[in-house]
């Protein structure tokens, strides 16, 4: 191999994973990182909880930070955005005109936030959170007593109101599906999580539509689809994201609902990867269904896999989805994908916690979903069970002394 | 017959095989582990990467998984065995007593 070297577009988790395994795994050769920010790579999870607490350091937990990227012998590129790929050449083109050529390439793009399109919506009346600096933004409009406006009841929405609570807020949450936490969690914890908010004093507003929004004066007024207005101080949209694919399309790569790639997380173009909310990537254990995730995990352990890859380690990533969010004292958890489920047992568990098996037609285990404060050794050793495809007895799963543990070692 | 500075923790058994629990002292918390083989060990209770208690953790071997990122410890030894987690942990002696209490020694 020549060195070029390996050339990484994405300064987000993903891009920071990759570049450190790179190296972990014994490269040699350069290493060069491209991102958008002028912060070295940081963790976006803080930044619709700890970010916004009252007290918190206004200051991003970095991943890498600028000192061990010099001693990673990481080029750092920073406040760059890579605007076109020839495939041919092997070389990514910046917005500056700066070309850097690669042997082996990775797009860890990630994902933008929808935008609201709305009458009367734009970047000033709508506050959107995917970065340090907006967590800023949105953290310098926190002030007790404010009226504070969140679009979507999805876990950037609801944390923000967590967090906005917290903060002395009043908070007011729109969202036009019929109940919270639409995609990937189980009605039973989606309506714990709701009971919450609605004990500390969050206004829940489901099912509704938004007309337009106007803004006069500091203040906002929202115009709500059955005619009613509201009044606020400020408005957040967390309303889901999308795939950042255009570099990839650009120039020739399959794309989908995200960047196609294989198991191996390679696009169309065998020296071309792609890892974290960028990609779409075919599942083993779920059949080989293609699934793109939004998910600090699936952020974090693609761009290592996509790396050793990279380095010709030929593995397929197989990662169990996974995600948690915090909101309040309360911690929810969801390994797998329930809706790849046709049963659901819950478990009781002699504290408060809520704990859910999915279980698709062979009672096969597909999924775990739990809220409260003990259920993450439970939600560890579910993903361990569905790694061995375990197929479990509904009843079994439901009895009130199952020890999880004992029933992988009998699996073992 | 103990000596000064040691602090008692639980009964023996309140610790599952290849189990922990958390353990408050003052202002301080910790993480107190049986291993499979029967021995026990403690170590200081929060994750070192984020403020997360161990002990909400899952035990395999001689590792500790936080819940929160899945960084890796051997908690035998305090060293700190995958990222995200970087720091090691400090550990501190434990003492199980012939009638089958927990003490360990923090300062």
């Amino acid at each position: 191999m020549s060195t070029r070297g390996m050339v990484i577009i994405g300064g987000g988790e993903t891009g920071a994973s990759a570049a450190r395994t790179l190296r972990e795994e014994g490269w040699q050769g350069p290493i060069t990182l491209i991102g958008q920010e002028n912060l070295a790579p940081y963790e976006r999870p803080p930044l619709s909880k700890g970010a916004l607490a009252l007290g918190s350091e206004a200051a991003p937990a970095f991943i890498l930070k600028e000192q061990t990227l010099e001693e990673l012998s990481i080029t750092w590129v920073r406040e760059a955005r890579a605007v076109k790929i020839d495939r041919d050449r092997h070389i990514v083109q910046l917005a500056d005109g700066q070309e850097i050529a690669y042997d082996k390439l990775l797009l860890a793009t990630g994902a933008s936030p929808r935008k609201l399109t709305l009458e009367g919506s734009n970047t000033t009346s709508v506050m959107e959170l995917r970065t340090f600096a907006d967590a800023e933004r949105l953290r310098s409009k926190l002030e007790a007593g404010r009226q504070l406006v969140v679009i979507g009841a999805g876990f950037i929405g609801l944390e923000v109101a967590a967090s906005a609570r917290e903060r002395g807020c009043q908070v007011t949450v729109l969202e036009v599906g019929h109940r919270i936490l639409m995609r990937g969690v189980p009605l039973g914890i989606a309506q714990a999580v709701e009971a919450r908010h609605r004990e500390a004093g969050v206004n829940f507003q489901l099912g509704v539509g938004i007309e337009r929004i106007e803004s006069a004066s500091g203040e906002q007024r929202i115009t709500l689809a059955n005619g009613q207005e509201l009044r606020c101080d400020a408005i957040i949209a967390g309303i889901g994201a999308i795939p950042e694919t255009s570099l990839a399309a650009a120039c020739g790569l399959d794309v989908g609902n995200g960047i196609l790639v294989n198991d191996r997380l390679a696009t169309s173009d065998p020296t071309i990867y792609a890892a974290g909310d960028c990609c779409a990537f075919p599942h083993g254990v779920y059949g080989g269904t293609r699934i793109r995730l939004e998910a600090w995990r699936n952020a974090q352990e693609g761009g290592a896999h996509a790396a050793r890859n990279m380095l010709g380690a030929d593995q397929p990533y197989e990662a169990i989805p996974w995600f948690w969010s915090d909101q309040y004292e309360q911690t929810l958890q969801v390994i797998g994908l329930p809706d790849a489920s046709t049963l659901t047992v819950q478990r009781h568990t002699e504290d408060e916690s809520l704990f859910f098996f999915h279980l698709d037609d062979e009672h096969r285990l597909a999924a775990a979903s739990g809220i409260g404060a003990g259920i993450a050794k439970e939600i560890k050793l579910a993903e361990m069970l569905i790694v061995k495809r375990a197929v479990l007895d509904p009843v079994v799963l439901a009895a009130p002394g199952l020890k999880l543990k004992a029933l992988l070692k009998e699996l073992s | 017959m103990l000596l000064e500075g040691w602090i008692y923790v639980c009964e023996a058994d309140a610790i599952d095989e290849e189990d922990v629990i958390r353990f408050d002292s003052g202002s301080r918390s910790f993480a107190i582990y049986r291993s499979e083989d029967n021995d026990y060990y403690a170590t200081d209770g929060f994750c070192t990467h984020e403020k997360v208690h161990l002990a909400e953790g899952l035990v395999m071997g001689d590792i500790i998984e936080c819940p929160k990122h899945n960084g890796r410890f051997n908690y035998k030894t305090g060293q700190a065995k995958k990222t995200p987690a970087c720091e090691h942990l400090t550990t501190y002696p434990v003492q199980v007593t012939d009638d089958g209490k927990v003490y360990i020694q923090i300062d």
